[in-house]
């Protein structure tokens, strides 16, 4: 069975940004997988600006943010298959893939780097009544079609969900010449970034109505319009403010599930919040010498974190082939609380061993919060807090952990993130 | 004497923020740092935008080309912009930084090309 030191499984931000640390740490033999005819993923369709800030700092489209980096892995000279599709990852690091040149191929990996990204809730997940006419997109699709195929997917659009993408295409629909009648967001605020809600709402004049949802869809072949309606504080409609909305496009912005089939395949637990493995600080799975990193692991706000939390992975993986994984030496493992306000961390888990000097937890907030405390504890004692002026679920935070810090309470059998108030 | 109302977006703190015009005064309140009656006063002023969209593009891998305004344009100027960009066709191959308007709009400022298209 043929080898290969590094197999990366995804040639999106993650992979790529993953595949050239693990080249800088010192591994050639490394191996991108990725299922599109071109490397990138999502960035090529996200042809919108304001990506690169933290990275390059300037802003860059998605594609010439994707170009950055497909041009360092050319000039690092790392092989990649386009249009192969992973089939399985065993927890023993076999990796079986497809392609029409070599057919079905099984090999085994030194260590497996986990990219495979998210994928958009769907319009099953989400119960509405209604017909199945056309003209119901997710929000990616819709960008897909209108911005690589070159369709324009409808002219009177009412979009569900302020996720970003959601945002985006709103302003990307009105440049094109539609009208986007209304943004209905369920939740009382809105999950995407406040640079998208007046960029993309607010110099259009696009509502955003919050608290509100589609309770009905209308139309049997071509969608003719959808009823929107407010909901209470426990997002039941509220009877008497039903709002008829005529189009002939609906399209979902209602959140991103990170795209774990390969990874329950191989037996990786996965977390119930995130829906993304739990990893240590090394961001490997509870398989040994596996992986995982970007979307895959949490839905990220910002493609400048995936790609620093990818190319942490890949020098971690390339320590663990060259025998440098000193997380298997003697040392103790410290579970990652989430608590008051705190949905979730990555890590969640520490292992005291492997420990580097500082390590970057983030999560997310369960709300909106103002004037409040990010505090870290180690069990009972408050080790530090940052004053957050606002906190909110649309934008990803984080805290760092030190090495030092920790060594002097090595007693520490939890470590936990919450938000405070006093 | 003009009031406007509009949202910082220097920060997720999302301040919103009150800016009065007096002739020449400008005053910005609601703000919690300077950054807020920076945006606020260029808001009010001149305010501006990159635009980004696709162009078609003849005998390419894929079907349109992305393309953004080099710098920034003036805000009232984004649907003159975007009628150019959607009359517009290239020809592939097109490669990432070609210019495929030269002047927008009279703007003075170029469209290019935000990734390359091989030909088909």
């Amino acid at each position: 069975m043929r080898h290969h030191d590094i197999v990366i499984v995804g040639g999106g931000p993650a992979g790529l940004a993953a595949a050239v640390a693990a080249k800088k740490a010192g591994i050639t033999d490394i191996l991108i997988l990725e299922r599109d005819n071109v490397l990138g993923g999502i960035l090529n369709q996200c042809i919108h600006n304001g990506f690169g800030l933290h990275t390059f700092k300037e802003e860059l489209t998605g594609p010439e943010y994707a170009a950055r980096y497909i041009a360092r892995v050319e000039e690092e000279q790392i092989p990649y298959c386009l249009n192969t599709i992973v089939a399985d990852i065993t927890r023993d690091r076999q990796v079986t893939y497809i392609n029409r040149e070599e057919g079905l191929v099984t090999i085994r990996a030194g260590a497996v780097i986990l990219a495979m990204g998210c994928r958009e809730r769907p319009r099953g997940a989400l119960n509405t009544p209604g017909y199945r006419p056309a003209g119901i997109y997710s929000a990616g699709t819709a960008q897909r079609l209108m911005n690589i195929e070159g369709y324009l997917v409808g002219k009177e659009a009412v979009i569900l969900g302020s996720g970003d993408i959601g945002l985006i295409m709103a302003r990307r629909m009105t440049l094109e010449g539609a009208k986007v009648k209304a943004v209905a967001e369920i939740m009382p605020y809105s999950g995407g970034l406040k640079r998208n809600i007046v960029q993309c709402l607010d110099d259009y004049g696009i509502p955003l109505k919050l608290s509100h949802t589609v309770v009905n869809i209308h139309g049997k072949d071509r969608l003719t319009g959808v009823t929107i309606a407010e909901v209470d504080a426990n997002r039941n409609p509220i009877p008497g403010t039903e709002e008829y909305y005529s189009c002939d496009t609906l399209l979902l912005s209602v959140g991103l599930i990170p795209e774990n089939e390969l990874s329950k395949g191989a037996g990786i637990s996965l977390n119930r919040v995130t829906s993304g493995p739990n990893v240590n600080d090394r961001l490997e799975t509870e398989a040994e010498g596996i992986y995982a990193c970007g979307n895959v692991l949490h839905v990220h706000d910002l493609v400048d974190f995936v790609s620093q939390e990818a190319a942490l992975a890949g020098q971690n993986a390339a320590e663990y082939v060259m025998g440098q994984n000193a997380a298997q030496a003697a040392g103790h493992t410290i579970p990652l609380v989430a608590a008051d306000g705190v949905r979730y961390t990555v890590p969640q888990f520490l292992e005291t061993a492997g420990m580097r000097d500082s390590v970057t937890v983030r999560f997310r907030v369960a709300d909106v919060y103002k004037d409040r405390y990010i505090s870290v504890y180690y069990d009972d004692k408050r080790i530090s807090r940052t004053k957050k002026k606002v906190l909110a679920p649309g934008e990803m935070e984080q805290v760092v952990l030190t090495k030092k810090s920790l060594t002097e309470y090595p007693q520490t059998e939890r470590i936990t993130i919450r938000t405070e108030v006093e | 004497m003009e009031v406007r109302e509009m949202i910082c977006i220097n920060c997720p703190m999302g301040c919103p923020l009150t800016v009065t015009m007096n002739g020449d005064r400008i005053t910005v309140t609601g703000n919690t740092c300077p950054r807020g009656a920076d945006y606020a006063k260029k808001e009010v002023l001149s305010p501006t935008r990159i635009v980004t969209s696709s162009v078609r593009v003849n005998g390419g891998t894929i079907a349109r080309v992305s393309v953004k305004t080099k710098t920034d344009i003036p805000k009232g100027k984004i649907f003159d912009v975007m009628k150019e960009i959607r009359a517009a066709r290239v020809d592939a191959p097109v490669k990432m930084g070609d210019v495929v308007i030269e002047d927008c709009a009279g703007t003075g400022v170029e469209v290019i090309a935000t990734k390359s298209v091989a030909r088909a």
